[in-house]
């Protein structure tokens, strides 16, 4: 494996062996020099069927056996069920049981909870892995060089360019569906698995050469009043006792947070956005569920409100909070690849203007436009943060991995403004670091870093700064911010890696490679 | 602008902080308020009573504040903690102490000779760590003007409004109206002395209105600022104190005109056509120092 700078400094692999060559990464939009054209590598077979063929099974080793998976192949499942998710644990429990070796896990990302995924990539069941993330015990194992084969991380748009560039090629795609017909229409908004958005699914049904969806939910016929997934793109219905646990699928409304740290970050990085003039008739805007996000949110909702603003569409994740904003008319759509809560998941039926998207429609930078490059404002978060802006949501400050890139890079590329925001220190250890030990995020779509103790605006954006001093915002040099934080803190060593074992690398979205991650000593 | 050092320096927001709670503590300097107000009595239990201190003692000796201004509520002289915490906190050298159930003047005449000798004993320049003292019974209200001038390390009254309710046997009303005698004779004895006045705090976290609207009745009455309680406080009482911008024109004039008599060896001072004497001069100043802590300037920044 040898090992090649790219333009950010990082040391990235110029081939995985098993899994192929890469370019390092270059720039955010160097892709758009190189002028693919080529037409999508991947396309959804031509499978002609006679007329009333009956795809109903409950035997799971029937269906596997019809899909003619073997050994080698690459199987792909969506992470809409969360931690909630029982798809994987069975499907993976009956290849093993019928001694499949050597499979490709193509997961749109990996639930917190699904530690015995670690068990059969040890057991060899499993010996490649393309994820957003990996958490816990597959962390753990994969940073720890338990496994061979370097797993390769994308983002959601990295993902679908992917997919659809033929880098992943699916085999078989097992589909949880919280409901489900006998000819294979499929949603997530209804049933007692409910989950919301099927936008990861969508890409995976379009693009596996087999499809099997996996119910606990079968319903009369035409599944209605919505379909995610249509019935021409699906091989099989599996019968299953239980997809999910529908207390962990769709966890109760995210509430925003009442920490008071973050709320003070929260509004240090509302009133940036109020300064940045983007907040006008017609923006567009996408926050997460958790921490700081959220409560951004509900700045940005009173201010809407004080106004008279009304937005175009909120994209992403979507959480109850977003769905009530487009209730109470904040905004006009929103358009949505994953839901977040419980109070989400049946708004799409009630509500026209709540769209279900794809990945490729969300965040693919490869295809003929994708919603991520529309959007005017996006406040993400972040595990940690270097002097060049470079974000990490991927590795500890243990070097282990432990987060998921999820939509990170594809949104802070093409928002207009992207805004890290993230407590300054935690649990003593602070956030802005010399060299963040992941890039996942280049510095170069990052406009700004808001803490609870300041605004750090990156210096490519000269024109933001100006605006945030007039408005008298708290603006900080990065390197003055970290000092003030190392000043109470202290300078933590950091992690000690080998640097002669990759155990993962980070894709960029055009499917050049950010940053290797490293075996932990 | 020339010097305003004359006048005090703004205080609008003192925010309590548990002081056995280092986590909350480490974040002190990120919540925008003009003071903190770390506590060793009311939000610390028996059992942390020694922890507390000694976070608090090495805190402030050792955390830059930058220009947040740090005082630390002590136990009251009533309690076994009273003389530890003085002995432990003055040489750290906050801004100043509260001090806690002030009824009569010996209770800050006491705690005034502790601290002399500590400041003795450390080699701390007399005087330095001021005393603001908390009245909070009716006793101490109808005292409020005997207290207030019973030491020049005094520096403030304030109001405690919780225990103030249990000895006047009241309920606390959203309107504040049980207040309202407390209040007026707690500002009245403070500003005769010519200290500073700091109303309570309000404790009903969820209602941002009952908030404002009490912020607003301290601004109005004379308080020159008001405890709170959790950090989400803070921007409320602030916005309470914001200057009104046809005042603070007025107080730039006056100031102007001020610099200008000055200058020009004149005694009187003449502004809108109208004479202007000594306490408004004051008064302009004060409002303009204020005024800096939204941002303004000077007269243009209020276009």
């Amino acid at each position: 494996m040898k090992m090649i700078k790219n333009s950010l400094g990082r040391l990235v692999p110029d081939e995985i062996p098993g899994v192929g060559k890469f370019e390092p990464y270059v720039s955010p939009f160097a892709y758009l020099d190189r002028k693919l054209t080529s037409p999508a590598k991947s396309a959804y077979p031509i499978h002609p069927q006679p007329p009333r063929r009956d795809k109903v099974t409950s035997d799971i080793r029937q269906a596997i056996e019809r899909s003619g998976l073997e050994d080698g192949m690459t199987i792909s499942f969506h992470h809409h069920l969360r931690g909630g998710d029982a798809v994987i644990p069975l499907i993976l429990r009956a290849l093993s049981d019928m001694g499949f070796k050597g499979l490709t896990l193509a997961p749109s990302s990996l639930p917190d909870s699904h530690d015995f995924v670690a068990d059969y990539m040890r057991s060899g069941l499993v010996t490649r892995l393309f994820s957003s993330g990996a958490r816990g015990e597959v962390g753990r194992a994969i940073s720890n060089g338990e496994i061979e084969i370097p797993v390769v991380l994308r983002s959601h748009g990295g993902r679908a360019r992917a997919i659809e560039q033929g880098d992943i090629s699916i085999d078989v795609a097992f589909l949880g569906a919280p409901a489900c017909d006998k000819w294979g229409n499929m949603t997530g908004s209804a049933g007692r698995s409910a989950c919301g958005s099927m936008g990861y699914a969508q890409l995976d049904a379009r693009h596996a050469r087999h499809v099997i969806a996996v119910t606990d939910n079968l319903m009369d016929y035409p599944l209605r009043p919505r379909i995610s997934i249509p019935q021409y793109l699906v091989d099989q219905v599996l019968l299953a006792d239980s997809i999910g646990d529908p207390a962990k699928i769709a966890t109760g409304a995210v509430k925003i947070s009442r920490n008071p740290v973050d709320l003070k970050t929260a509004r240090n990085a509302f009133d940036l956005l109020d300064a940045s003039g983007l907040m006008v008739n017609g923006c567009s805007f996408q926050v997460g569920a958790g921490g700081a996000s959220l409560a951004v949110a509900a700045y940005v909702k009173d201010y809407m409100k004080e106004n008279k603003i009304k937005g175009s569409f909120g994209l992403g994740g979507m959480s109850g909070y977003m769905v009530e904003m487009l209730e109470e008319g904040y905004f006009e759509a929103m358009l949505d690849v994953q839901s977040f809560d419980k109070s989400v998941t049946d708004s799409m039926t009630r509500n026209p203007n709540h769209i279900e998207i794809d990945a490729s429609c969300y965040a693919n930078p490869f295809n003929k436009g994708c919603v991520a490059h529309n959007l005017d404002m996006v406040i993400l978060a972040a595990l940690d943060i270097d002097t060049d802006f470079n974000v990490n949501v991927q590795t500890g400050h243990d070097g282990v991995l432990r987060g998921a890139i999820g939509g990170h890079p594809d949104t802070a590329a093409g928002a207009k403004l992207a805004v890290i925001v993230a407590p300054s220190f935690r649990g003593g250890v602070p956030t802005i670091k010399e060299r963040v030990m992941t890039v996942c995020t280049p510095g170069e779509t990052v406009d700004a870093f808001v803490t609870e103790r300041g605004i750090c605006i990156n210096p490519r954006r000269e024109d933001l700064r100006r605006r945030a001093r007039d408005a008298g915002l708290p603006v900080k040099d990065i390197r003055e911010l970290k000092a003030e934080v190392e000043a109470l803190t202290g300078v933590p060593d950091d992690p000690e890696v080998d640097e002669s074992r990759v155990v993962a690398v980070v894709e960029n979205r055009d499917g050049t490679l950010l940053d290797s991650v490293y075996k932990v000593v | 602008m020339s010097d305003t050092k004359s006048a005090r320096p703004a205080c609008r927001s003192m925010l309590y902080m548990p002081g056995n709670n280092p986590s909350m503590l480490q974040h002190v300097v990120a919540f925008g308020a003009d003071s903190v107000l770390l506590d060793l009595e009311d939000a610390v239990s028996e059992r942390e009573k020694d922890a507390a201190r000694c976070l608090v003692r090495h805190f402030v000796k050792d955390v830059d504040f930058g220009k947040i201004i740090v005082t630390v509520r002590v136990n009251g002289a009533d309690t076994p903690y009273f003389e530890r915490d003085l002995k432990e906190i003055i040489p750290s050298r906050p801004a100043a102490v509260r001090v806690p159930k002030c009824h009569s003047p010996e209770d800050v005449t006491l705690a005034d000779r502790l601290i002399s000798e500590i400041e003795r004993a450390n080699d701390i320049p007399l005087g330095s760590v001021k005393i603001h003292a908390m009245i909070e019974t009716a006793h101490g209200i109808e005292h409020a003007y005997d207290i207030a001038v019973s030491s020049p390390r005094l520096e403030a009254l304030t109001l405690g409004g919780q225990d103030l309710t249990a000895d006047l046997g009241v309920q606390k009303t959203r309107g504040g109206v049980e207040f309202l005698y407390a209040r007026g004779r707690i500002v009245m004895a403070a500003k005769a002395a010519g200290l500073a006045a700091f109303d309570t705090v309000w404790t009903d976290l969820n209602d941002m209105e009952g908030l404002k609207n009490e912020a607003t009745l301290a601004v109005q009455i004379g308080f020159t600022g008001k405890a709170a309680i959790h950090p989400s406080q803070v921007d409320i009482i602030h916005e309470a104190y914001r200057p009104d911008r046809k005042e603070l024109r007025r107080a730039f004039r006056i100031v102007y005109a001020a610099e200008a008599a000055e200058r020009e060896g004149k005694g009187v001072i003449a502004v809108d056509g109208r004479m202007v004497d000594g306490p408004i001069v004051t008064r302009a100043f004060n409002l303009i120092n204020l005024a800096r802590l939204y941002g303004i300037e000077k007269e243009d920044d209020l276009a």
